[in-house]
């Protein structure tokens, strides 16, 4: 048999059905559903009289919508909280578990599935929202679905797909003290642009990737659809198989062995080609922070803002120009020094154990800014747990930061949780979009070690002179 | 679904690479758990000033913008998030095809389900339909779904590649759901052969 890229075997293990003039017919192992992007999806099977086909494949969760204060308190947004009830009425409906806002395993959809060891290598898995390419971190092909195809999976457990090309992004060596997973994607994206990717899937390889933590390679795959591809993935290793095992969802005993010799068989074969690759060198890169307003407009943190003037491309150099007044920076500056109003630290980029030791690890023994709020939200239930029982919410409160519940909060601003129209925020999330944290926002996307420095200081700051 | 004809427009230009979803409608107005009235809240922040009021400088607040069901956007239209949103927005607006020279993939795909064309053309015609805009602000194209054709303000014309499933379902008016449910022996069988099982109950 023909070499193939894991990708292509995850593919192959899902096809249910192919015909000539009609995209395949792919079998989906794990759907995801909110309560965002999927109402008009229920609206949809109660229409058509149909029911979910496989629940038992399927869990919804509350996370963008809902507030990260106090969950003993009524939701103060009526809009919001009638979604919220609309939702769980869904899930009770059709037979959906259902990680609910006062639930111990609540959680952003992407923290809680390989919290719960849902996320598996070589699955197919998708949700409505465009970050599902986290789970590609476990080996699985995970994309980011519209509420139509949410409507196709709850009805067929199914989609219509048309195969996308493969391409290689190797990372080879070692990340300098100071730099991330974070500063890896961003690099990334700020080569390729943010549609560099369109079309494709990644997978990420080489060494400096092999020694990455599952939750960092999360971060990394999480990104993916910034670079405008789908998904992106990691082949499974010791490290997937150690971070799984014995976990509640994850298979025990003898399952356990036969799904280790399956997934064993799933990383890409030597020699197989892909349509496209780049190459980064882990050992040059330096901490990243975006400029602009998009997620590829980022530059190395001691690096200058771009001038527009310099851009021969009209519309290039509009769009550039347009960003830069968006965000009323100069170009051919650096942002080092550039003063905040907010620091939050959560998302599913960036809001797991990992991130919020790494953040605490900067605020021990310091003071956040008196010009700077603040907010550390977790990215599940027991992520917060963890973090409270390794007192990593004492290092946050001492400092003068915000302890908050599980959610979506800032990184899409639609539950409260925003930015004044001119703030500035070092984010650990994922898009700096206009508006994105709150109309008239902006944003500047970075690592949780950047975030925590900038914290202390109340302005842009190169974590490294305070590591 | 609505099916989709041959029809001939002016265009609402918006010369900006890579429009992300956000501006396309911002998040929040995401909280909504119905379709309807979307239309509305198109390009809210770059269409209403902070009292809600319209900014005179918007496109879609000027004639040429309000009277355009093609929409003519710099590279890479649609990227960030996989909200449906987007393509209803457009659609309840009035929009009927957005121009560029690329498109985010989840975007495209959302689009087509809701007859919304998505029309890539060559970066040398994507430029020269700027150019002729801005001597013509009037300037129309015809737009032949069937024959995968648009006719350029000056009579020439362009092919765009659409998939050809996606081209049937809106030629018909038909979406993909009712051709998956009919495929349900396929999916049977997949799933009597299918060894992955997992416990999503486990933790709720």
């Amino acid at each position: 048999m023909q070499q193939r890229t894991i990708i292509e075997k995850v593919w192959d293990n899902h096809v249910v059905a192919e015909r000539a003039g009609t995209p395949t017919l792919l079998y989906i192992d794990l759907h995801l559903v909110h309560e965002v992007t999927s109402p008009q999806a229920f609206s949809g099977l109660r229409e058509r009289g149909i029911k979910v086909r496989r629940p038992d494949l399927t869990i919804g969760t509350t996370d963008h919508s809902i507030p990260t204060h106090d969950r003993s308190l009524p939701i103060v947004d009526k809009i919001a909280e009638a979604q919220i009830t609309q939702f769980e009425k869904n899930c009770q409906d059709f037979g959906i578990p259902f990680y609910g806002p006062k639930n111990k395993n609540q959680g952003i959809v992407h923290v809680i599935g390989p919290e719960q060891g849902l996320t598996q290598p070589g699955m197919t898995v998708v949700c409505g929202d465009s970050h599902t390419a986290t789970h590609g971190a476990f080996g699985a092909l995970a994309f980011g679905i519209g509420t139509s195809q949410v409507e196709h999976v709850l009805a067929t457990q199914c989609l219509l797909q048309s195969r996308s090309l493969t391409y290689e992004v190797r990372v080879e060596g070692t990340l300098r003290p100071g730099v991330g997973a974070k500063d890896v994607v961003l690099n990334l994206i700020s080569r390729i642009g943010i549609g560099g990717g369109n079309g494709c899937v990644f997978e990420y390889t080489g060494s400096a990737i092999r020694a990455l933590s599952m939750e960092e390679r999360m971060t990394i795959c999480n990104m993916s659809i910034e670079g405008g591809a789908r998904a992106g993935l990691v082949a499974p290793d010791d490290t997937t198989y150690q971070y799984l095992a014995g976990r509640p969802a994850a298979p025990k005993g003898a399952d356990w062995e036969k799904a280790l010799s399956l997934w064993r068989k799933l990383p890409t074969d030597p020699g197989a080609q892909y349509d496209k690759t780049i190459h980064i060198d882990a050992n040059t890169l330096e901490p990243m922070i975006t400029f602009g307003t998009n997620p590829g407009m980022g530059i190395g943190i001691t690096q200058m803002v771009p001038d527009p003037a310099l851009i021969g491309d009209p519309v290039e150099r509009d769009t550039l120009g347009k960003a830069l007044k968006y965000m009323d920076l100069p170009a051919g500056k650096s942002l080092l020094g550039h003063p905040v109003n907010v620091v939050f630290i959560g998302s599913c980029t960036n809001s797991r154990i990992s991130d919020l030791r790494a953040a605490a690890g900067v605020f021990k023994g310091r003071k956040v800014s008196p010009n700077v709020r603040v907010m550390v939200v977790p990215g599940s239930q027991l992520v917060k747990q963890q973090a409270q029982a390794e007192g990593l919410d004492r290092i946050f409160k001492d400092a003068g930061a915000d302890w908050r519940e599980a959610g979506c909060s800032m990184c899409i601003a639609m539950n409260g949780d925003q930015l004044a129209p001119g703030e500035y925020s070092v984010s650990t999330s994922n898009r700096n979009f206009e508006g994105r944290q709150g109309k008239g926002g902006r944003t500047f996307l970075a690592s949780p070690l950047t975030a925590a420095a900038t914290a202390v200081t109340g302005v842009v700051t190169d974590v490294r002179t305070l590591l | 679904m609505e099916k989709v004809t041959t029809f001939t427009s002016r265009l609402a230009p918006l010369a900006i690479d890579n429009i992300d979803t956000d501006q396309i409608i911002p998040a929040r107005f995401l909280k909504t758990t119905s379709k309807i009235g979307l239309g509305d809240q198109l390009f809210f922040d770059w269409r209403y000033d902070a009292e809600g009021k319209p900014k005179a400088d918007f496109l879609l607040n000027k004639p040429e913008g309000k009277a355009a069901q093609v929409l003519l956007a710099g590279d890479n239209f649609g990227c960030g998030s996989s909200r449906e949103h987007a393509p209803w927005a457009l659609t309840q607006y009035g929009f009927k095809a957005v121009i560029s020279t690329s498109f985010a993939d989840i975007f495209k795909g959302n689009s087509a389900k809701n007859s919304l064309l998505t029309i890539t053309i060559p970066a040398d015609a994507h430029k020269a339909l700027f150019a002729a805009l801005a001597a013509n602000p009037a300037a129309t194209v015809t737009v032949d779904l069937a024959q995968q054709k648009l006719t350029l303000p000056d009579g020439s014309a362009v092919t765009f590649p659409v998939d050809e499933f996606a081209k049937q379902c809106m030629l018909n008016g038909v979406d993909e759901l009712g051709y998956i449910l009919q495929q349900d022996d396929a999916i049977q069988a997949f799933e009597a052969k299918r060894t992955l099982s997992v416990n999503t109950a486990v933790a709720a």
